[in-house]
């Protein structure tokens, strides 16, 4: 394999709205999910798995009583920590399952039932005896209580920055914003539940496992999984052609992921398969931790902002350690001499905290974008224009250049489609009826990300074809779609030329559908093997010759700082009477670098943008620190947007390329749409009612009198 | 009415059939199994979804003899002879147009939803055709203006967290109009 130096690529198919090329088997439903696959596939007469949790947030099993299980009719084994295999490896708590008799949080696996129909299996669970010792447990976030500092948050960012005098500047600020926001517990809640199948077999006298998962990264299952069963990675095989969403919840391996591969252990090679339930997956497969930002804005009477400092106080999980990069935007997003950022946790006995879309930027823009709308007010500023007043020059994280920074752009061009001159600068202004009216602006930022570890294989087939082969995966982005774009200019041949394989452990490794990293990593490593290939066969290559390469790192681009940005609007509807909050706009502009497919690109703004949306109005966990787990814990219970509350949301973007970040000109898209839309509805329901709410979600109680 | 019954006291073995997508098929189920795992996971028919397995998401919806319906809250045995349309029988060449217009409007991403979204506007379609009012008609007794709240209060029943909404109601938007 060959680290390739890519150059710039002609856009011909990059830039248009090629079809999705999966599109006609999702409107008929024939896309295969994880455990949708058959007999044809190796998934013949499969055992079904369903898992029995705690019920104790803290303690020991005493003991697991799976008689009146194993009588029931179709049901095969129970296992448990006495009986189930054992790991090589136990450091990662949350895969670790079955390994011992502690409970860590409600809802963790403590036993396995499998039958031979699900409706055994789910009866069989329902009848397995689990007595515990219990202990007393923590599960609630305070700010009394969260005061662990963590090494580092995620991914691998300081926890604290401290440049200046932050507190000698705030005390001689004229104009002084100090305020505490909060966002609340939010699930991801993909539509697929977390699902796998698996089974072992031998092959030329070796071991071998194989899986299809509903994953965003094949490979990273296979690193997370391999080393615990004492495998080599060449003996685990995972495949994920089709994906149900994921929105960071299925970045990483779950327990689940575990508890099916230890079940297909003791089966003879029978596979065995488990969907987790709607309910499990509020314990068992991540979810974002509720937070609590302490602002402090120091600015002049001109808003020009002297000191910043956000202080963050969130949770992790004693059983596995995640901590959520709450103020990482607020280090890079606006220039102040003076300014301080921390992460302090509570560790609770509670499931484990992942990625949920926007980790990091989500919950921490919340707090920073309503804070200077707050610091609008008190200057008398139009917002626009003290975002503009607080523009940097350099990068004031890192004090290098920024490679394109057009937030400005952004809020200018979305003030005059959205017909922001009209706004009465005071708040409830706008009475309609029985609604107050008003509107609100937040900026958006998202990093630009690449992942290493990410290669690709071109080859020639008959007829000028090439297969263009790379593990990554397609949750939902139109990755399948873009990643075919990218060949076909790359190579210089038509879309229909490419035959793209993907979603595969046996094919070259690629990194996460996370981060908004996929399409500029995996597109990389795509351009360079193209680019390779012509360079070593030429424009016509004989049938069967390949290349494999990887993307070499642009030392000239170590000198900028590369990120995205954009403008939210929001109009919000107040009911006087009720305190319901309707949204009737809601419109994004970003710079994301070139956007590959404009189709489906709108498609993830706009539904980052419902899903920022869903959070301002809905969204929120309630946990129960008695019990230790969540009770809201469905789809009736935990709101989510529906049809009838997304009224007109729309995305564009500017034209630009950002050839210097990758060969496409392109920089990601997948998360940026949720980043600072809480924010903006925020914001415009205090400009329609004079009530400033500083937690979400938006309910109707924050605004009756 | 179901023609044998196998039981071991525990549990219960019935016999039924099931038009699925212009295919007859006779099979075993559970007293339990639900229409939708008798779908997905005896007859291999994947095209309805499982998004909560509780009647909250929407994924799991069919036409079942003619009518949209959420497929995880009925029983299979209470559905002996029925008539079941997936998203993937729906057309009778090719795609239906209101998959074809999903196509084009991009009312979707991950997919996932998708089979039952499409089985919901068609079968909404059909509702309205008929008349039916829905929560937000203003005027019970005049015909249905299908305009977009109208379609937005009569999709609400079909989640999609990917967020696809605007795609899906210039979708069905187009598809009602023909
Ligand atoms: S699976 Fe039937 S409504 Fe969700
Ligand atoms: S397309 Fe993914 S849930 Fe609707």
């Amino acid at each position: 394999m060959t680290e390739q130096r890519t150059r710039g690529i002609a856009p011909r198919s990059i830039g248009t709205s090629l079809d999705r090329v999966d599109g006609p088997e999702k409107v008929t439903g024939l896309a295969a999910y994880a455990v949708e696959h058959g007999a044809d596939e190796g998934v013949s007469a499969p055992l079904s798995v369903w898992l029995v949790t705690s019920t104790i947030a803290k303690g020991r099993v005493s003991r697991v009583d799976p008689s009146r299980a194993l009588a029931h009719p179709g049901v095969t084994a129970v296992l448990d920590h006495t009986n189930a295999p054992r790991l090589e490896q136990t450091d990662n708590g949350e895969l670790a399952i079955l390994q011992d008799d502690r409970v860590g949080f409600r809802g963790q696996v403590v036993a396995l039932v499998l039958a031979e129909t699900s409706e055994a299996a789910r009866e069989g669970a329902a009848l397995v005896e689990v007595s515990y010792e219990p202990e007393p447990h923590e599960a609630e976030l305070r700010e009394d209580n969260a005061t662990y500092k963590p090494d580092k948050v995620n991914p691998a960012m300081e926890t604290d920055t401290d440049e200046g005098d932050v507190d000698a500047a705030l005390a001689s600020a004229p104009v002084l914003v100090e305020q505490t926001y909060r966002t609340p517990y939010e699930h991801n809640n993909p539509l697929e539940p977390h699902a796998t199948v698996a089974w072992w077999a031998e092959h030329e006298g070796r071991e071998v496992l194989s899986m299809f998962d509903s994953t965003q990264g094949v490979h990273g299952v296979v690193q997370a999984l391999a080393p615990m069963l004492g495998l080599e990675p060449d003996q685990v095989r995972v495949r994920a052609p089709y994906v149900g969403g994921g929105f960071g919840s299925k970045g990483e391996a779950h327990a689940h992921v575990m508890a099916t591969v230890l079940a297909a252990q003791t089966t003879g090679g029978r596979p065995v398969r488990l969907a987790v339930t709607r309910q499990q997956m509020f314990s068992l497969t991540g979810y974002r931790t509720a937070t609590i930002s302490h602002m402090r804005l120091g600015a002049g009477a001109d808003g020009r902002l002297t000191a910043i400092e956000h202080a963050v106080q969130e949770q992790t999980s004693v059983v596995r350690e995640f901590a959520e990069q709450t103020a990482s935007p607020t280090r890079m997003l606006y220039a102040a001499p003076h300014r301080r950022t921390s992460h302090r946790l509570a560790r609770l006995d509670v499931a484990v905290p992942s990625w949920m879309r926007a980790p990091g930027e989500m919950p921490g823009m919340f707090a920073h974008e309503v804070a200077m709308d707050e610091l609008a007010v008190a200057c008398g500023l139009d917002p626009i224009v003290l975002r503009e007043r607080n523009e940097p020059d350099l990068d004031p994280e890192t004090g290098k250049p920024f490679n394109d920074r057009r937030l400005v752009e952004c809020l200018r061009r979305g003030a005059e489609r959205f017909g922001w001159a009209d706004r009465p600068p005071e708040p409830r202004a706008r009475l309609d009826g029985d609604w107050w009216i008003g509107t609100g602006v937040a900026s958006a930022t998202y990093p630009a990300m690449k992942q290493p570890g990410n290669t690709a294989r071109v080859t020639s087939l008959e007829g000028g074809r090439y297969e263009v082969a790379i593990g990554s995966v397609d949750i939902g982005t139109g990755a399948r779609t873009v990643l075919t774009q990218i060949a076909a200019d790359a190579l210089d041949v038509a879309p229909t030329d490419v035959e793209l394989a993907i979603a595969d452990s046996l094919l070259p490794s690629a990194s996460v559908a996370g981060g908004s990293s996929g399409t500029s990593s995996w597109g990389s490593a795509i351009v360079a093997a193209a680019q390779l290939f012509r360079a070593d066969h030429g424009a016509v290559p004989a049938p069967g010759l390949h290349t494999t390469a990887s993307a070499a790192d642009d030392p000239a681009s170590e000198a900028y700082a590369f990120h995205s940005f954009g403008a939210v609007f929001a109009e919000a509807r107040v009911n006087r009477w009720t305190g319901e909050v309707r949204v009737p706009r809601l419109h994004g502009v970003y710079s994301v670098g070139r956007v590959i497919n404009p189709r489906t690109a709108r498609s993830q703004l706009v539904g980052g943008l419902v899903m920022g949306l869903s959070a301002a109005l809905f969204e929120e966990s309630h946990r129960d620190p008695r019990f230790g787990h969540v009770v809201t814990q469905d789809l009736a219970t935990y709101h989510v947007a529906s049809h009838a509350d997304v009224l007109d949301v729309d995305a564009e973007w500017l034209e630009e390329s950002d050839e210097a970040f990758t060969p496409m000109g392109s920089r990601g898209i997948g998360e940026i749409g949720i980043v600072g839309t809480a924010a903006a509805v925020a914001n415009a329901t205090f400009h329609a009612t004079g009530t400033r709410v500083r937690s979400l979600p938006l309910t109707a109680d924050h605004f009756l009198e | 009415m179901p023609g044998v019954v196998r039981g071991t006291g525990l549990t219960m073995d019935i016999e039924i059939d099931l038009v699925v997508d212009g295919t007859t098929h006779s099979l075993s189920v559970d007293t339990r199994t639900t229409l939708l795992d008798a779908l997905r996971e005896r007859l291999q028919v994947i095209s309805p979804k499982k998004g909560c397995d509780h009647g909250q998401c929407g994924t799991c919806t069919v036409l079942l003899d003619g009518r949209r319906h959420l497929t995880c809250l009925a029983l299979a045995v209470a559905h002996d002879g029925a008539e079941v349309v997936t998203a993937a029988g729906l057309g009778s060449d090719g795609l239906h147009p209101v998959q074809r217009s999903f196509l084009t409007h991009d009312g979707y991403q991950c997919g996932y939803c998708t089979p039952g979204q499409v089985c919901s506007a068609v079968g909404m379609l059909d509702e309205v055709a008929q008349g039916h009012p829905s929560h937000v008609t203003e005027d019970l007794t005049a015909e249905v203006d299908l305009d977009d709240a109208e379609i937005r209060e009569r999709m609400s029943g079909n989640l999609c967290r990917c967020g696809a909404y605007p795609g899906i109601l210039a979708a069905v938007r187009e598809a009602a109009r023909g």
